[in-house]
């Protein structure tokens, strides 16, 4: 039964997070290398319908532990239910998206069941029978090649960074209920509070445009809000525009901020110290507009503007504008 | 209220890092404390303030962290335990926060163990979580905002999630694991510096800490490196010239029909 890859499907409000998608692609793939099949696990309270999504994406087995005590997620209740769970299915294979969920449950989940744990991965194969994950380290100033030698193996899979399958609107799975472990969970989630209503997370955006030195205050955001307001896009921002209080720390993109990929990044104002580029150079089209010829963010845009920012940025605006309106 | 902070020496976050021979070449490399764990000590250092207790430090890491660690007592902190075994070292997170339990087993008596998110060299994002889960105790990670009761019995964190914050209740002792934003760390007084070398600063093998080397550092580790690599280098990019209204154009422009992101 050991050769089975088991996705833990994070669910908020009865929406499946798109991490779990793209790791039923790759479970599949490495379910099929391994002679088993990809699964998935799901849990929370009022769960109708997700399991048909999940077996859409490639899930032939969905375990679901429907219970109100899961309706939001606890470190606790959610280690104690997986941990039951795997020690039943014992998959080869236990992936986790690296989401804000899924970075705090994989490493109690792995210390619980005594295992290693690959975090944050951006590739995963099946080399010699074994899970071979890549992993950035030093926020992407390398990169480690690393195995496993527990098992199940584990890993947290960086979201954003593989492709989800196309959905088989025929697929169907088998939905096995599992049992909700809720007695012990001390840490309890009491309410959730938004940052910015609507505003988009930067690690969870298709686009980013960012904000940096440049703008020279908290004022100077206006042009990159603007941009990104039109383009449907998350706002970012250097360390330097953090530490400055110009804006909140959760849209540091960065070494000491989060490692982004998404399909495009606008770096406006941003000079590109080490510890940004770190953060975001694996975004797939990079813009940049700066007044120095000579910032290092030049070396890695595909597009750079050597200009000033509150010149470019209203103007590529409005070019960008005129395209989306066509 | 007492305290328990774990500390971890890396490379500065400007340090340019050099892949060789299917490793990160060490040479050249500023080493400093961890930027989270500053902000983990920043926020022990000041409920000690509020509630009286101990600040005590652990650090697992090479002789050569002595000297990153010590801006901790400088900063504050009244004593650090220095996990410097050669057997400790080139673990993974698991070997790590199974050293770092068993330290903090045999110091007992605390109320809130303190960490950074993570660590901005391997970036596992799991020693603090890790620790709390073979301690047995509850954790909450990733906090940007802490309260804790006056008895020193519970606490309330805003933890950084998607979009948000959740707002968590637990009773202690547990783990925190600290998000920059929680606090400012202050700079070591020069007064702090010069006491901090008067400071206990005790070694610990593993024997001290009851385990065997075996289980701890590269010899207990569950993952293995296998090889490090330079990330792949980006395609050079272009400069598009032109008057400011005529760049936009084209840039424009090419991010329709040439990279196809619009």
């Amino acid at each position: 039964m050991a050769n089975n890859v088991l996705v833990i499907a994070e669910q908020r409000d009865g929406v499946l997070k798109k991490a779990a998608f793209e790791m039923l692609g790759v479970a599949s793939e490495l379910a099929a290398a391994l002679g088993g099949t990809a699964q998935a696990a799901l849990l929370g309270h009022g769960l109708t319908g997700l399991p048909e999504t999940l077996a859409q994406y490639g899930a032939t087995t969905v375990y679901v532990a429907d219970d109100e005590g899961l309706d939001r997620y606890s470190a606790e209740g959610y280690t104690d239910t997986l941990a039951d769970l795997v020690g039943k299915a014992e998959p080869a294979i236990v992936l986790v998206g690296a989401t804000a969920m899924g970075k705090d449950l994989g490493p109690r989940l792995a210390a619980r069941l005594g295992v290693g744990l690959a975090s944050d991965c951006t590739a995963l194969e099946i080399e010699d029978g074994r899970l071979l994950a890549t992993r950035p380290i030093f926020a992407g100033k390398a990169l480690a090649k690393v195995k496993l030698n527990a098992d199940p193996q584990m890993a947290t899979v960086r979201p954003n960074v593989l492709a989800a399958p196309e959905p088989d609107a025929g697929a169907t799975a088998t939905v096995e209920p599992v049992a909700a472990l809720t007695d012990n969970v001390r840490a309890t989630v009491v309410d959730i509070v938004g940052a910015g209503e609507g505003e988009i997370d930067v690690a969870e955006a298709e686009i980013i445009v960012s904000g940096g030195r440049g703008v020279g205050g908290p004022e100077g955001f206006a042009p990159v809000s603007s941009l990104a307001k039109t383009l449907g896009a998350a706002v970012g921002a250097s360390r330097a525009a953090v530490d400055a209080g110009w804006i909140e720390h959760s849209h540091q993109v960065g070494q000491t901020g989060k490692t982004v990929t998404p399909n495009l990044y606008v770096a406006c104002g941003i000079s590109g110290a080490i510890q940004h580029l770190a953060g975001m150079k694996t975004s797939k089209v990079i813009v940049a507009v700066n007044k120095d010829p000579e910032a290092p963010i030049f070396n890695v845009a595909n597009y750079g503007i050597v200009g000033d920012l509150f010149e470019v940025v209203p103007l590529l605006e409005k070019e960008l504008q005129a395209l989306l309106a066509e | 209220m007492n305290s328990i902070v774990c500390l971890k020496e890396v490379p500065d976050t400007e340090t340019r890092i050099e892949v060789r021979d299917g490793k990160v070449a060490e040479e050249g490399i500023q080493y400093v404390v961890n930027p989270y764990d500053e902000f983990a000590l920043e926020e022990a250092l000041k409920w000690q303030e509020e509630l009286g207790g101990k600040v005590t430090m652990v650090t697992l890491g090479p002789e050569r962290a002595r000297e990153s660690i010590l801006k901790g007592l400088a900063m504050g902190a009244d004593e650090v335990y220095h996990l410097a075994d050669e057997a400790f070292l080139g673990g993974d997170a698991y070997t790590t926060a199974k050293a770092l339990a068993a330290a903090i087993e045999k110091i007992g008596d605390y109320d809130v163990i303190f960490c950074g998110k993570q660590a901005v060299d391997a970036d596992n994002h799991a020693v603090g979580i890790m620790l709390a889960e073979l301690l047995d105790l509850p954790h909450v990670a990733v906090v940007s905002r802490l309260e804790i009761a006056e008895s020193g019995d519970c606490a309330k964190a805003e933890r950084d999630i998607e979009g948000g914050r959740e707002v968590v209740e637990l009773p202690l002792p547990a783990v925190i694991t600290a998000q920059k934003g929680l606090n400012e760390p202050r700079y070591p007084s020069f007064r702090g510096i010069r006491q901090a070398r008067r400071k206990p600063f005790t070694l610990w093998g593993v024997d001290d800490v009851g385990l065997d080397a075996g289980e701890v550092g590269t010899a207990g580790a569950k993952l293995e490196v296998i090889e490090v690599t330079p990330p792949p280098s980006r395609p050079p990019g272009r400069i598009v010239e032109g008057e400011p209204a005529d760049a936009a154009k084209e840039v424009a422009r090419l991010l329709r029909e040439e990279a196809k992101v619009i």
